[in-house]
């Protein structure tokens, strides 16, 4: 088959675009959910060193952890918290998605219907949480 | 003639004998991620949501719940599960994105002399924590210090 154009000589020219069906991971939700349970993943785990840390204060003096623990509280920090247990929310739900997909076998055929209901079940819990945990931020 | 490798080739072959840590790692993250859900939600549901919340917590909130040892072996079981679940969480993503050699070996160390570090610090800061420290001001103190 002759090449089409100079710049293609090692890369032939892209074939007409193929639908592989069902099979495609890349791309998709099975791609995402994946790509979530990273990000969320690493954000936890550094949040986890820092929380341990500042935690830890309670053995050096009552005002040494209020003043950190008073940082916890700030309009800003309120907003990151919002996204820390989004995070956690998601990770958790996408676990339990991961365990029902290498256990049962429906699970797997069906695991990008999993991935909606971890979507929808996250939406719930954060209407359950965001708007009370805001009143206590914006508040008082 | 010439062999070409199966391009899923693992670095090393499988180890046939003695414990396999990867299978037991892989069921540890799996274990532990059910048991994090209950604990995680539960401190978060502790902490966040009732009564006014994040700004409720305090020394004398963190005191109050420790003179429990419930609310102790909670927060003790939640960190080394945590800990031990983010760092081979951690060593998963090491492993897909360094090359075998110096850089991985320092990073792995890391995780390992970070989670060690941090759960030997946070099992004593919780089993020798003193609600009631002397000299402290009394407003600060949960109000069992007072009696």
């Amino acid at each position: 088959m002759p090449d089409t154009s100079a710049g293609t000589l090692t890369a032939p020219a892209k074939p007409a675009r193929q639908k592989p069906g069902g099979t495609l991971y890349r791309g998709r939700e099975g791609m995402w959910s994946w790509v979530l349970h990273r990000i969320t993943g690493v954000a936890i785990f550094f949040f986890l060193l820092v929380h341990i840390l500042d935690t830890a204060l309670v053995r050096v003096s009552p005002e040494a952890y209020n003043a950190v623990i008073g940082t916890y509280q700030t309009p800003i920090m309120g907003l990151g918290e919002v996204a820390l247990v989004g995070a956690i929310v998601f990770h958790a739900f996408n676990g339990l998605r991961i365990i029902l997909v290498d256990f049962w076998a429906w699970a797997t055929r069906h695991q990008k219907v999993l991935f909606y209901v971890v979507v929808g079940l996250w939406v719930v819990t954060m209407i359950a949480f965001v708007p009370r945990h805001l009143m206590n931020v914006f508040s008082h | 003639m010439t062999t070409i490798e199966s391009p899923r080739a693992p670095a090393r072959p499988a180890q046939r004998r003695g414990v396999n840590w990867e299978k037991w790692g892989w069921i540890y993250m799996r274990a532990s991620g059910v048991v994090l859900i209950v604990l995680i939600f539960g401190h978060l549901f502790m902490n966040l949501m009732v009564g006014e919340g994040v700004k409720a917590i305090d020394f004398g909130f963190v005191g109050g719940k420790w003179a429990e040892p419930f609310w102790q072996w909670w927060d003790v079981l939640m960190l080394w599960l945590a800990l031990i679940h983010g760092a081979n969480g951690m060593r998963t993503l090491v492993n897909d994105y360094t090359n075998p050699g110096t850089v991985q070996k320092v990073l792995k160390g890391a995780l390992f002399a970070s989670a060690a570090v941090l759960i030997i610090l946070g099992t004593l800061v919780v089993f020798t924590f003193e609600p009631c420290p002397a000299g402290a001001p009394a407003d600060l103190l949960p109000s069992f210090c007072a009696a």
